[in-house]
């Protein structure tokens, strides 16, 4: 159980002035997708369940729970992080991008495009947060290797087997990416 | 010949191979014979999955995102003990805890085998829990975190009895008995005789045997003799099991994460005494399944009971922990194995003695893949449950046939390499499935088979092995799946059936059969599925979706349109059987007058038409039918040859490359196909190399009941596949087509295997074959030094 507030975060002036929150229900600020929402969590709530119980932004996954997965893949800042993994207190001003939020409403990123197009799908229930993980790594190396690929995935179960077809999806995305 | 009967000529045979034509005599509103894939322009496409943006986005309700007004949470309380007798359960000071609704005890669990009421034993006054995690009660209350609070709160007297984990343990006379009285023998197919019960040992049961195996024997110029043992696996699926259970007085609505929408109805309305019309079940996207979701557990009837009680929707949804100690498993193994063979490699006789464990359940089978694969006068087989006191098994992606393979496929190859003859001339001569024949051919070929050296002979450190092993599954075909096709008077289609897509891809390859009947494009096509509100369609299980609902999917569509020509005939100055529809146009058969298939529908009197199919018999007849089943008379193959290299100094198995050719009827979905098949082959690949569930002998508790520490394959051991699918067609439905999933992991295990023997000269016969395994293999680490 979380008792201090992390003091180095930036947004800890926001919160109320004490040393020790909860276990009752506190404040909490978080920036998602570009909004800014105002929610009452209890400090064990991690940033997985705020997304998915009270903004209802159900494209973040929990499969394992426990850092196993990454099915709950999100962006803090743009580094991809398990956001089962990270309690909502933590966040602070940081800003986090889900899957909904990668791109306008409408539009595919070439990576969620080349998904579908390679068949890097099966059940989906992996997908979001394999797309989060490959679409910072295009940001990061815009033409990776297939290992480097297969490296930044490592981390994600996909209990299908999509991966054969993900490499093939994110090799193409890349090349779509330069064209 | 009766008058609703016409003969028509079908293709037969194997694209690019033989192909000729086979006149059958059909009903007459079938749907005429489709000719090869080359000449479709929808079937046989690789069209992207309709539901493809929906997942990819984020936007697919799994059952996990269902939320309702005023949901409740419910949780479940699970034994600690792996046996014991419930003496009292005290549920007080949980219902007097804030938040919670409504508290339900279990008192006759499903998901176990059941005992036969009658002598023995007096009947236990007191439910007795059988294994770590056998659920005790359930609680809803307003949050997860209330409900798990108030869970703690309820009070269980345990009295802690003798119980055994050990698979060998439990076959002994005095060993700690699971069941006191004989349980009722359940058989996945056909007819279940009552087997014998001594002590925890169910069997055997010998009802796959033929012929005089112990003549065959002596017969036999050589013997080869093996003994085998696979492990127990767990599903894995992604998503836990999961439901939302809404119980309202005009009646029962559950969202389900489920395999079987029209299953999971029947078994609700038998268990809740409701008539089948005022129970819905409802899923949208489903996060793997493999078996483990075909049907309900105690979880849903909880789920159910406690939703009835409060008067509210009840979400119940596992935690990967319970996901591994109680959502089924695949049973263990243990095999031996006689061959009797002559000089030449053909078989005299086989003799199979296998046992398992499901746990507390049955099914630790050994599968119809020894049965069915090779030309073998004399089979026997004699095979026995072991019960012990774990969590029960149930089907997984081809359950029996996959340890069953890992076994006799290495078997074979060791006869293979008494006889002197390379592994695939002997199946040349011992199986008799010309599509296998085709399938050796072509992998051979695109694998570089030839490559291949004696055993043992690659140099150095890291090792070098090729192997193959061959795979074969049943062809199996819900006979009761129903569909609905609509065409709306705006132009737009509908496909409606209570089949569900648990990634399979089913919606998308039924709009292309639609698409392709309707002369339109897939994308045209609306999907409605997983909902009992429509028509009942199959169980995505047993790889005989596809075979069961693609043709009432056809046919319907077919009816529909004959239903639209005739309205739209007159205009077009013919008659309907002179119209044919293509190209989003319906015309006359000479194309010089059409309109638009938006323009046609127009005319329609009605705000729609609509035609409902049901899968009618293959048409050469069924192989075997067991209820609401029906087995094809030519079954489903495969060919799967890998590479591996192994290093001897860490035991590290590395995977390097797979070739696997397959056949499936008409392949309707290439790249979905691809998709599967690589499922089943990395499936295959993790069950070889790193999975198996542990359970501590001393407590009944799994030691790995997590993602972590219960190891699946992951990107980085993601060998390089290539998938080819042969084209098999035998004229027997309005489709031709079958599912893909079961027979692409059967063979994969015993592949490598068989690679991994030809690598390092050593034969491993158990899995999981891990580095300690394969370094005590080479006799780099002392016997007994490394954990079994
Ligand atoms: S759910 Fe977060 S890593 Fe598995
Ligand atoms: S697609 Fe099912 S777990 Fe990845």
């Amino acid at each position: 159980m979380l008792e201090k507030t992390p003091s180095d975060r930036p947004d800890a002036a926001q919160r109320p002035e004490a040393d020790t929150v909860g276990p009752h229900a506190v404040p909490l600020t978080l920036r998602v997708n570009g909004m800014t929402h105002t929610l009452s969590i209890t400090p064990e709530t991690t940033l997985a369940q705020a997304l998915r119980e009270q903004l209802d932004l159900t494209g973040t996954k929990i499969a394992c729970d426990r850092g196993a997965c990454s099915a709950c893949t999100v962006w803090l800042d743009g580094a991809p992080v398990c956001s089962c993994m990270v309690l909502a207190l933590e966040v602070g001003a940081r800003e986090v991008t889900t899957i909904e939020g990668l791109t306008d409403r409408e539009a595919l990123h070439p990576v969620q495009a080349a998904f579908i197009e390679h068949d890097a799908i099966q059940c989906g229930f992996c997908t979001p947060g394999l797309i989060m993980s490959c679409v910072a790594l295009l940001k990061r190396t815009p033409h990776p290797s297939e290992h480097e690929i297969r490296a930044a995935i490592s981390g994600h179960l996909c209990r299908c087997g999509t991966y054969p077809h993900v490499l093939s999806a994110v090799l193409a995305a890349a090349r779509t990416e330069e064209a | 010949m009766p008058e609703d009967l016409r003969t028509r000529s079908y293709p037969v045979g194997i694209a690019g191979v033989a192909l000729e034509q086979l006149e059958r005599n059909v009903a007459d509103d079938e749907a005429p014979p489709l000719p090869p894939n080359a000449r479709l322009s929808v079937i046989g496409q690789s069209t992207a999955r309709l539901n493809g943006p929906a997942k990819v986005t984020g936007r697919a309700t799994f059952t996990v995102d269902v939320k309702l007004p005023g949901m409740l949470h419910a949780r479940m309380l699970r034994s600690v003990y792996p046996h014991a007798r419930i003496l009292s359960i005290d549920t007080g000071a949980a219902e007097r805890q804030p938040g919670v609704r409504a508290i339900h005890v279990i008192e006759h669990p499903l998901g176990r085998a059941q005992e036969l009421p009658g002598p023995g034993e007096p009947g236990d006054a007191h439910r007795r829990v059988r294994y770590v995690g056998d659920p005790i009660a359930a609680l809803a209350a307003v949050t997860p975190k209330a409900a798990q609070a108030a869970l703690e709160r309820i009070v269980v007297d345990y009295q802690p009895l003798p119980f055994v984990i050990d698979l060998e343990d439990a076959r002994r006379s005095d060993a700690p008995r699971v069941f006191d009285r004989p349980v009722r023998t359940e058989f996945f197919l056909g007819p279940a005789p009552q087997l014998p019960q001594h002590g925890n040992v169910h069997g055997p049961d010998t009802s796959a045997s033929r012929g005089d195996a112990a003549a065959g024997l002596r017969a036999a110029e050589l013997i080869v003799t093996g003994e085998f043992r696979t492990q127990v696996q767990t599903h894995c699926c992604l998503e836990p099991h999961a439901l939302v259970a809404d119980w309202r007085p005009e009646g029962l609505t559950v969202y389900i994460s489920t395999q079987f929408t029209a299953g999971i109805r029947e078994e609700l309305a038998e268990a809740f005494g409701l008539p089948l019309n005022r129970v819905r079940v409802v899923v949208d996207a489903v996060g793997g399944g493999f078996g483990s979701k075909s049907r309900i557990g105690n979880y849903v009837l909880a789920a159910v009971e406690l939703s009835r009680k409060a008067g509210a929707p009840v979400r119940l949804a596992l935690d990967r922990h319970e996901e591994q100690i109680d959502s089924g498993n695949r049973p263990s193994t243990v095999q031996r194995i006689r061959l009797g063979a002559r000089r030449d490699g053909t078989l005299t006789a086989v003799a199979i003695e296998a046992y398992g464990t499901a746990g507390v359940a049955l099914g630790a089978s050994v599968g119809n893949f020894a049965q069915s694969i090779y030309e073998c006068a004399a089979f026997a087989l004699e095979q026995s449950d072991v019960f012990t006191h774990a969590g029960p098994g149930c089907a997984m992606r081809a359950p029996g046939n996959v340890p069953g393979a890992f076994a006799y496929e290495q078997v074979i190859d060791e006869l293979a390499e008494r006889v002197g003859l390379d592994p695939l001339t002997l199946r040349e001569r011992i199986d008799a499935s010309p599509l296998r024949r085709e399938q050796r051919r072509i992998g051979a070929e695109r694998f570089g088979w030839s490559r291949r050296q004696p055993p043992g002979s690659s140099p150095g450190t890291l090792k070098r092995g090729l192997g193959m092993a061959q795979s074969h599954w049943p062809a199996l075909i819900q006979i009761n799946s129903s569909c609905e096709v609509r065409i709306l008077r705006d132009g737009s289609v509908e496909v409606r059936s209570s089949v569900q897509d648990i990634g399979t891809g089913i919606t998308t390859v039924l709009a292309q059969v639609v698409a392709e009947e309707l002369g339109l494009s897939p994308q045209d096509i609306a999907v409605h599925i997983g909902d009992t509100d429509f028509p009942a369609g199959p169980p995505s299980y047993g790889s005989r979706t596809t075979a069961s609902i693609t043709p009432p999917a056809r046919n319907a569509a077919y009816r529909a349109l004959r239903l639209l020509m005739e309205v739209v005939a007159p205009s077009l100055g013919t008659t309907a059987e002179r119209l044919i529809a293509r190209g989003g146009r319906i015309g006359t058969l000479d194309a010089s007058r059409s309109i638009t298939f938006r323009e046609a529908a127009a005319q329609l009197r009605n705000d729609q038409i609509s035609a409902v199919a049901s899968r009618s018999d293959d048409y050469g007849g069924f192989g075997r039918r067991m209820g609401d089943a029906a087995v094809g008379r030519m079954g489903l193959g495969g060919v799967q040859f890998a590479e591996v290299t192994v290093d001897t100094e860490t035991g590290r198995v590395h995977v390097e490359r797979v070739v696997a050719v397959h056949d499936c009827g008409r392949p309707m979905n290439p790249r979905q196909i691809e998709s599967q098949v690589h499922g089943g082959i990395l499936q295959g690949i993790s069950y070889a190399l790193f999975e198996e569930r542990i359970l501590d002998r001393h407590t009944g508790h799994m030691l790995n009941p997590n993602l972590e520490q219960y190891k699946i394959l992951g990107a980085r051991e993601t060998p390089a596949i290539e998938v080819h699918v042969l084209e098999n067609y035998q004229g027997n439905s309005a489709t031709d087509a079958y599912g893909i999933a079961e027979p692409s992991i059967i063979a994969t295990a015993p592949a490598l295997a068989n690679a991994l023997y030809n690598a390092i000269g050593v034969r491993l016969r158990a899995l999981p074959m891990t580095p300690a395994a394969v370094l005590t293999a080479l006799g780099r680490v002392p016997c007994g030094s490394v954990p079994p």
